[in-house]
């Protein structure tokens, strides 16, 4: 071993290795695979948000701002919550600009958890939910879900994964990389369920506009829930600013307080330019929002119907931009299966174990890709199960 | 909106059976779709879009802007009709302003599209003037903006 590693802390030495990076090594020798793989927009950002950037550049917008984000985003931010998820924080103490949810989550993480405590969090999920709680020196209480369920979080798996120390529920719906969505009812066991063990609930809604069945309620907007939930999202997804790195934090302003002095000691703040090209999304990004939406769906429907046209049972996501189809009828596993798929036809799919062990037996497909791919894709999945059951 | 006509105006090259894939219609449906749009005048057809800054295409473009008087009884349509009938004219139209007619034209060189302004468009009965503009350089066509190389070469294929 090199000797060197001495000088890595324990809690990072001990984070388990990502079981798809020898997958993404492979992935990234072929670079002519079609790719299924993209867990972001295939649209460029629209130009008028593009443009906004450009011209923070010319009037020389290039200092730091203030640690929250700059005033006319957080207003912006203010109003587009308020209009659409019905909830009201204050742009001067409840809200904060971070770069991504990535940074925001972090950065609530490590403003509420005490080394020990535990948090309960749904799988598959984001990969980087276990290991930005185990940075924290907190412990990850993964809870499963299923298919049969269309993948949806159960209260009693909550009640069965629950154990004393628990401080925080991290959801995000609609959830990356099964596409589920929560329905209202469910939500409200959720919160009932995180009044009566006291949980602080972390709610990821990165994906809230791409919801396409039904409307996306957030779980902050419950009764009494307002107080114990901090609400994160950004534009990342759905105004395909993902290069920008800019989300927020919206919460209770102590707990807020407390982020921002993680924030602001580690980040600073998010960089101007982004902040600038976010505050045109929100003025006037909704026409291109909506015109991508109508495109993921129309793709979800056509790569949904392909899947289980060729034996691959696969729910029909109501959200996000990712299929999550059943791969295990092919008797291979997760990893198998999406590796040789890779070698053999050059499709590019996720391994659904990459979400931990519950994505075990599926695979995760992002439809964030042309129809002429997606076609292309299926065919070359065809002719790899046919090789499999000759 | 017709869903063949929308997938199409999307400008996704997609044959009859990727179009009947997206879809859900048998193969058949879609072909006859396409027909229809296409008897019905409302789908005219494909052309390749190819860049004006193309070193091998020696042909050049003028904007022409055209004054017409309109025939008695005949109105706009006839003398329009009869521009666009020239090999020569890209697109024809009828615009509000300080001209009636804009006039697009191609032709192999400006000498050739120079004869053709004022042999053939000039001496139409009922134009009154032209104007002639070539164009010098494009930097949008027919929604495809001119630039070099891909912006998304660094993009990683695979990401969590």
């Amino acid at each position: 071993m090199d000797t060197t590693q001495r000088f890595v802390a324990k809690h990072v030495a001990a984070l388990p290795k990502s079981g798809i990076r020898d997958f993404f090594a492979i992935v990234s020798q072929m670079r002519d695979a079609i790719s299924l793989g993209i867990g972001e927009p295939d649209f460029v950002t629209p130009y008028g948000i593009r443009e906004a950037a450009m011209q923070a550049l010319e009037k020389g917008r290039t200092s730091y701002t203030d640690n929250r984000g700059l005033q006319a985003l957080r207003e912006g931010i203010a109003r587009y919550v308020g209009a659409n998820y019905g909830l009201e924080y204050s742009p001067d103490t409840e809200i904060l600009a971070t770069i991504g949810v990535s940074e925001a989550l972090d950065a609530t993480l490590r403003a509420v958890l005490n080394p020990g405590d535990k948090v309960l969090y749904h799988e598959p999920c984001y990969v980087s939910y276990a290991p930005s709680v185990i940075l924290c020196h907190a412990q990850a209480i993964p809870v499963s879900t299923h298919a049969s369920a269309r993948f949806a979080l159960s209260i009693e798996a909550l009640r069965t994964a629950w154990q004393p120390g628990c401080k925080v529920l991290l959801i995000n719906f609609p959830t990356n990389p099964t596409g589920g969505t929560a329905s209202g009812e469910m939500l409200a066991k959720i919160a009932a369920f995180a009044h009566e063990k006291d949980l602080l609930v972390i709610s990821d809604e990165i994906y809230s506009e791409l919801t396409f069945e039904g409307t996306h309620t957030s779980i902050a907007s419950l009764p009494g829930m307002k107080a114990r939930t901090i609400f994160l999202h950004g534009f990342s997804k759905a105004f395909a600013m993902t290069g920008f790195r800019v989300g927020y934090a919206c919460g209770p302003a102590p707990i807020m307080d407390a982020i921002l002095k993680v924030h602001q000691y580690g980040i600073m703040c998010a960089p101007i330019v982004s902040q600038e090209a976010a505050i045109e999304a929100l003025a006037n990004g909704r026409d291109d929002m909506l015109r991508m939406r109508e495109k993921y769906q129309e793709r979800r429907d056509l790569i949904v119907r392909r899947f289980n046209e060729l034996g691959l049972k696969c729910h029909l996501p109501r959200g996000a931009f990712y299929a999550f189809p059943d791969i295990s009828s092919t008797g291979l596993d997760s990893m198998t299966f999406a590796t040789r798929l890779l070698r053999e036809q050059k499709v590019a799919m996720v391994p659904g174990t990459a979400f931990g062990p519950s994505g075990a037996g599926f695979c995760r497909a992002s439809y964030s890709t042309s129809y002429g791919n997606i076609i292309k894709a299926c065919d070359r999945i065809a002719h790899f199960l046919d090789t499999l059951h000759a | 909106m017709n869903a063949v006509l929308k997938l199409l105006l999307e400008g996704e090259p997609l044959d009859a059976k990727q179009l009947a894939q997206i879809l859900a219609f048998p193969q058949a449906e879609v072909d006859a779709q396409l027909a229809t749009l296409k008897a019905s005048g409302i789908f005219l057809g494909w052309r390749a879009v190819l860049n004006p800054a193309y070193e091998e295409d020696r042909t050049v473009r003028a904007l022409i802007e055209v004054k017409v008087r309109p025939e008695g009884g005949l109105g706009y349509d006839h003398i329009a009709g009869r521009i666009s009938r020239f090999e020569q004219v890209e697109t024809c139209y009828l615009l509000s302003g300080a001209f009636d007619l804009l006039v697009i034209v191609k032709d192999a060189s400006l000498r050739k599209v120079a004869s053709f302004v004022h042999e053939r468009l000039a001496k139409l009965e009922g134009v009154q003037s032209t104007a002639t503009c070539f164009m010098l350089r494009a930097y949008k066509e027919q929604g495809y903006v001119m630039e070099n190389g891909s912006a998304n070469l660094d993009k990683p294929i695979v990401s969590p």
